[in-house]
C-alpha cells in the first residue's frame, strides 16, 4: 500500500515534468551570441568550465579512493603522517600557474569590451521603473519600451505565448555590422541593461552615464531582462532588440519619425471624451496601472489610490492633478511623465483618470491645454 | 569562603537561568536555539518563494510581497541563523577547546546574546507594517533602499544596528578569550582550528560590523534628515553604497566559511583516525584569505562601470583566493587519505562539505574572470554559486558540529540511524534545489524575478520540488535534538575513537563549570 502511494507519488511529479516540458527546453548552458565578444566570452566560460571538471575529477577521485579503500571497515590502519613540504608546494605553485594562464587570454577580452572607441551609432538607454527609454543620439529620435505581455498571461486566464514576459510595445533596431555605442543611465533605482546574445549587461545608475558596445553579426530578435532588483516589477521590464540590415534599418528611421510627426499633429485636432476615454485607458494600463492599479485603488501607502481620490475628483484640484502628471513627485516612484508622453496621451490618461472608476467628473483636458501648461514651465 | 561555594553551584532554576545567565554552555545552547528557530522561519520564506516559482505566470504571491520574501529570507538566514550558530557554537567549544573555565567576559556575553531577539523580532514585525517588509534585496542597493523604499526601512536600519552590535561584542569576547584564557602551554600553534579559524573570524566581524553600521546610518540620514550620500539628484553616489556594502559584505562571506572550514579541520581527522595533514599551512591558508577578502569586494560590482583598471585588479586579486582556499581542501583530502574511516552522521556531513563546497567554489572562480561574469552576473548561476557556498558549506558545517558535539552537550548519544536519515534527505534535496540553478542562470534566467518567461519552468520545477525535499528534512533534525535531549544510550566522556582535544577530557554531559584549574596541553 505504501509503496503504491509512493510510486503514484512519483508518477503524478513525472507528469508535472513532461506537461511543462511541453512548451519548455531543458537549456543547460550560455548562448554563444551573435557578436564576437560574445563569443569570446562563451569560449573564456568554457575554457575555465573544463578546468574544474579536470581539478575536481582528480580530487575527488583521490577523496572516494580513500573513502573505498581506507575505511576501518575493511581493516584499514590509519598512518600518523601529517605534512609534506614537497606535496604542500607543488599544491600551491600548479594552481598559481593555471590561473595565470586564464587570466591573460581574461584580460585580451576585458580590453576588448572596454573599447568604446569609433562608435557608428550612438544609442542613449535609460531605466525607468520599469522600461526602457531609448534615444537615438543626432537623429532626433526617442521612444519608451514597454513590457507588452497580456495581464491575463501573468493571472493565469488564458495561455502563455512563446516569448512570455519577454515582449515589448517598442523594440530597439539596430543596424547588423555596425559598433553600436550604448550610453546606459536611469532616471530612479539602479536597472541593469542586458541581452545575453551581446553579452552586453550595464548597470543603468541615476547620476551616472555608462558605456557599452555591440557589433551584431547576423539579423534577428534578441532578447533579454533587467538585470538589477529595481522594485516592484523587476520581473516585468525585459528589453527587445531587432537587428535588421542597413536599408531596412534607414526605412524603419523614417517611418518611426513619421509616425512620432503624426502624433504631434494630432495633438491640433478636437478630441471627444469618448475618444480620449479610449486612448486614455490605453495609456493608463501601460504607464500608471502597474502601481495605482487597474481599477485605481493603488496600493497603500506607497502608491496612493486614483479612485474617489480628492485630487481626480474635485474640480480645483484639476491643475494640480496635471501638474503631477506632468512633473512627477520628487522622493517617490511618480515620475514626471511630461518628457515621456506626447500631449495626445497626456490628456487622454488625466481625462481618463478624471472619469474612470465612477469618478465621473466630465472633465475633458484638452492636448492644447497640456501643451500651453508644458510651455508655460 | 562563600565565594569558593558559589563558585561550585550548579544552574538557577527558571526563567531566570536564561535571563540572568553568563554561564558560556548557557548563552551557547540559547544562542543555538535562537538560530534554529530563525533557521525554520527564514526557510519558510524561502519556501514560499519556491512555491511561486513552480510554475511561470503569478500564483501565490504578488510581486511586492516576493520581493519581501527574498529580502527577509537573506536578512535572516544571513544575520539571524547562520552568524548566531557559529556565535553559539564558539560559546560552547572554545573555552573547553583551550582549558578556560568560562568566555573572558560572561556578562557582555549574557548582553549580545539578548540584543539578538529584540533586534529580529524588530526585523520581523515589518511584516505586518503598513507599505510591507523591506522589500530591497538583503543587499538593500540605495536609491531603492532609501528614497524609494518603504516606510519600514527605518526598523529594518535599527534591527540591523542591534545585530551589528551584538556581533561586535560577541567578537571582541572571542578575541580576548582566546588571546587570555588559554590553558598553560597551549601555545597559538598547538590551537584547536576551529579556535584559530574563529580567532581570524572575530578579527573580520570587529572590523567590517562598523562599516555596515556607518553605511545603515548614512541610509538613515538620507531618508529622514537630508543628507545625499547616496543620492544623485543632492550631489551623492549610488555607487559609494555599493563600494561601503560589500566593503563589508565580502568579508562577512568568510565570516560565515571560516568557523566552517575549522569545523571540517576538527571532524575529518577524527573519523579518519588520522592527524589533520598540513595544520600550519590550514592557518596560514585561513589567515591569507582573511587578508584577500579585504581586497576582493568590487567582483560583486563588475557591472557597474568601473574603470578597466580597476576590473582587472578585482579580477586578478579574486582568482587568487582560489589558491589558498584550494590548499584546505586538498589539506582535508590529504587527511582521508591512507586513515582508518568510519562515517558517522558529522562525517558524512563533512565530507558532503567538501565535495559541494568545492562545487561553490569552482563557480566562484567562474565568477572571478570578469568578462564572463558579465553574463553570469545578477542570474540564478549566482544564487546557485552562493547557495551551495552557504547551505551545504556553512549550514551542513553547522549540522556536523551539532551531530558531533551533540552528545558531549547532552550526555546522550544521538539516534544514527534519524541522523543519517537526515543527511541523506537534506543531501539530495539541497543538490535537486540548487544544482538546476546553474542551468537556468547560464540559460539566462534574472535572479530576484517572481515570474519567469517560459524557457525556465522545466528546471524551477525541480527547484522547488528539491527545496520542499530540503526544507522538510529539517523537521527530522529538531526530532534528534529533541530525542537526544531527552534521553538515548549514555555518552562517554570521549565521544569518538579518534577523537583529540581537551573537549573531550571532561565527561559527558559537560559539567555546568568546566577547567576550574586549567588542564594539561601536551
Amino acid at each position: 500500500m505504501k509503496e503504491r502511494s509512493c510510486s503514484s507519488a512519483v508518477l503524478i511529479i513525472l507528469a508535472a515534468l513532461w506537461s511543462v516540458s511541453a512548451q519548455a527546453d531543458w537549456a543547460l548552458n550560455m548562448t554563444e551570441g551573435v557578436t564576437e565578444v560574445s563569443r569570446s566570452i562563451y569560449s573564456l566560460h568554457m575554457q575555465i568550465f573544463w578546468i574544474c571538471v579536470v581539478i575536481a575529477i582528480a580530487v575527488f577521485s583521490v577523496m572516494f579512493w580513500s573513502i573505498i579503500h581506507h575505511r576501518k571497515s575493511v581493516g584499514a590502519k590509519a598512518e600518523q603522517f601529517h605534512e609534506n613540504t614537497t606535496v604542500e608546494l607543488i599544491w600551491t605553485i600548479v594552481p598559481v600557474l593555471i590561473l595565470v594562464a586564464m587570466a591573460v587570454p581574461a584580460t585580451t577580452t576585458l580590453i576588448e569590451m572596454y573599447d568604446t572607441s569609433d562608435s557608428d551609432v550612438d544609442i542613449q538607454v535609460t531605466g525607468y521603473q520599469w522600461k526602457w527609454q531609448y534615444q537615438y543620439l543626432g537623429e532626433d529620435l526617442s521612444f519608451f519600451s514597454n513590457l507588452s505581455t497580456n495581464p491575463d498571461e501573468i493571472n493565469n486566464k488564458v495561455e502563455k505565448n512563446k516569448n512570455y514576459l519577454l515582449e515589448v510595445d517598442e523594440p530597439l533596431v539596430v543596424p547588423i555590422g555596425k559598433k553600436i555605442r550604448f550610453l546606459v543611465t536611469s532616471n530612479d533605482v539602479i536597472h541593469s541593461w542586458w541581452v545575453p546574445a551581446f553579452a552586453v549587461k550595464r548597470d543603468a545608475i541615476p547620476g551616472f552615464i555608462n558605456e557599452s558596445w555591440t557589433r551584431i553579426d547576423e539579423v534577428g530578435t534578441y532578447r533579454g531582462q533587467c538585470a538589477e532588483l529595481c522594485g516592484k516589477d523587476h520581473g516585468f521590464m525585459p528589453i527587445v532588440v531587432q537587428a535588421v540590415t542597413d536599408e531596412d534599418y534607414a526605412l524603419w528611421l523614417t517611418e518611426k519619425k513619421a509616425s512620432i510627426a503624426a502624433e504631434v499633429a494630432a495633438a491640433a485636432r478636437v478630441w471627444s471624451l469618448e475618444e480620449l476615454m479610449v486612448r486614455g485607458e490605453q495609456v493608463y494600463q501601460k504607464n500608471c496601472a502597474a502601481c495605482h492599479q487597474v481599477g485605481g485603488q493603488g496600493i497603500s501607502p506607497m502608491f496612493p489610490a486614483l479612485k474617489a481620490s480628492a485630487i481626480a475628483t474635485q474640480a480645483e484640484q484639476r491643475d494640480a492633478h496635471i501638474k503631477i502628471v506632468l512633473e512627477g513627485r520628487a522622493g517617490t516612484a511618480m515620475q514626471a511623465y511630461g518628457a515621456q508622453l506626447s500631449a495626445v496621451e497626456l490628456a487622454a490618461v488625466i481625462t481618463y483618470e478624471r472619469n474612470a472608476w465612477g469618478n465621473d467628473t466630465g472633465d475633458i483636458i484638452t492636448p492644447q491645454s497640456i501643451q500651453s501648461m508644458l510651455k508655460s514651465k | 569562603m562563600t565565594s569558593a561555594v558559589d563558585h561550585h553551584h550548579g544552574p538557577a532554576t527558571g526563567m531566570t537561568r536564561w535571563l540572568f545567565t553568563t554561564n558560556h554552555k548557557d548563552i551557547g545552547s540559547m544562542y543555538l536555539i535562537f538560530s534554529l528557530l530563525m533557521f525554520f522561519i527564514g526557510g519558510s520564506m524561502a519556501l514560499i518563494i519556491r512555491m511561486e516559482l513552480v510554475e511561470p505566470g503569478l500564483q501565490v504571491v504578488q510581486p511586492e510581497f516576493f520581493n519581501q520574501m527574498t529580502t527577509m529570507h537573506g536578512l535572516i538566514m544571513v544575520f539571524g541563523a547562520v552568524m548566531p550558530a557559529f556565535v553559539g557554537l564558539a560559546n560552547w567549544m572554545v573555552p573547553l577547546m583551550i582549558g578556560a573555565p568560562d568566555m573572558a567576559l560572561p556578562r557582555l556575553n549574557n548582553f549580545s546574546f539578548w540584543l539578538l531577539p529584540f533586534a529580529f523580532f524588530m526585523l520581523l514585525s515589518t511584516l505586518v507594517m503598513d507599505g510591507g517588509a523591506p522589500d530591497f534585496g538583503w543587499t538593500f542597493y540605495a536609491p531603492l533602499s532609501t528614497t524609494y523604499a518603504p516606510p519600514s526601512v527605518t526598523f529594518f536600519i535599527f534591527a540591523i544596528h542591534l545585530a551589528g552590535v551584538s556581533s561586535i561584542l560577541g567578537a571582541i569576547n572571542v578575541i580576548v578569550t582566546i588571546m587570555n584564557m588559554r590553558a598553560p602551554s597551549m601555545s597559538y600553534m598547538k590551537m584547536p582550528l576551529f579556535v584559530w579559524t574563529w580567532l581570524i573570524t572575530a578579527f573580520l566581524l570587529v572590523a567590517v560590523m562598523p562599516v555596515l553600521a556607518g553605511t545603515v546610518t548614512m541610509m538613515l540620514t538620507d531618508i529622514h534628515f537630508g543628507t545625499s550620500f547616496f543620492d544623485a539628484g543632492g550631489g551623492g553616489d549610488p555607487v559609494l553604497f555599493q563600494h561601503l556594502f560589500w566593503f563589508f559584505g565580502h568579508p562577512e562571506v568568510y565570516i560565515m566559511i571560516l568557523p566552517a572550514f575549522g569545523i571540517i579541520s576538527q571532524i575529518v581527522p577524527t573519523f579518519s583516525r588520522k592527524p589533520l595533514f598540513g595544520y600550519a599551512s590550514m592557518v596560514y591558508a585561513t589567515s591569507s584569505i582573511a587578508l584577500l577578502s579585504f581586497t576582493v569586494w568590487a567582483h560583486h560590482m563588475f557591472t557597474v562601470g568601473i574603470p578597466l583598471v580597476g576590473e582587472l585588479f578585482f579580477m586578478y586579486a579574486t582568482m587568487l583566493i582560489s589558491v589558498p582556499t584550494g590548499v584546505k581542501v586538498f589539506n582535508w583530502v590529504a587527511t582521508m587519505f591512507r586513515g582508518s574511516m568510519t562515517f558517522e552522521t558529522p562525517m558524512l556531513f563533512a565530507i558532503a562539505f567538501i565535495v559541494l563546497f568545492t562545487i561553490g567554489g569552482f563557480s566562484g572562480l567562474m565568477l572571478a574572470i570578469s568578462p564572463a561574469d558579465f553574463q553570469y552576473h545578477d542570474t540564478y548561476f549566482v544564487v546557485a554559486h552562493f547557495h551551495y557556498v552557504l547551505v551545504p558549506g556553512a549550514v551542513f558545517s553547522i549540522m556536523a558540529a551539532a551531530y558531533y558535539w551533540m552528545p558531549k552537550w547532552t550526555g546522550n548519544m544521538y539516534d544514527e540511524y534519524l541522523g543519517k536519515c537526515h543527511f541523506w534527505c537534506s543531501f539530495v534535496g539541497l543538490n535537486l534545489t540548487f544544482f538546476p540553478m546553474h542551468f537556468v542562470g547560464l540559460a539566462g534566467m534574472p535572479r530576484r524575478i517572481p515570474d519567469y518567461s517560459i524557457q525556465f519552468a522545466d528546471f524551477n520545477l525541480v527547484s522547488s520540488l528539491g527545496g520542499f525535499l530540503f526544507g522538510f528534512s529539517q523537521l527530522i533534525f529538531v526530532l534528534v535534538v529533541v530525542k537526544c535531549v531527552k534521553g538515548g544510550k549514555k555518552a562517554e566522556a570521549v565521544v569518538w575513537e579518534g577523537a583529540e582535544g581537551l573537549e573531550w577530557q571532561v565527561p559527558s554531559p559537560a559539567p555546568y563549570h568546566t577547567f576550574e584549574t586549567p588542564p594539561e596541553v601536551k
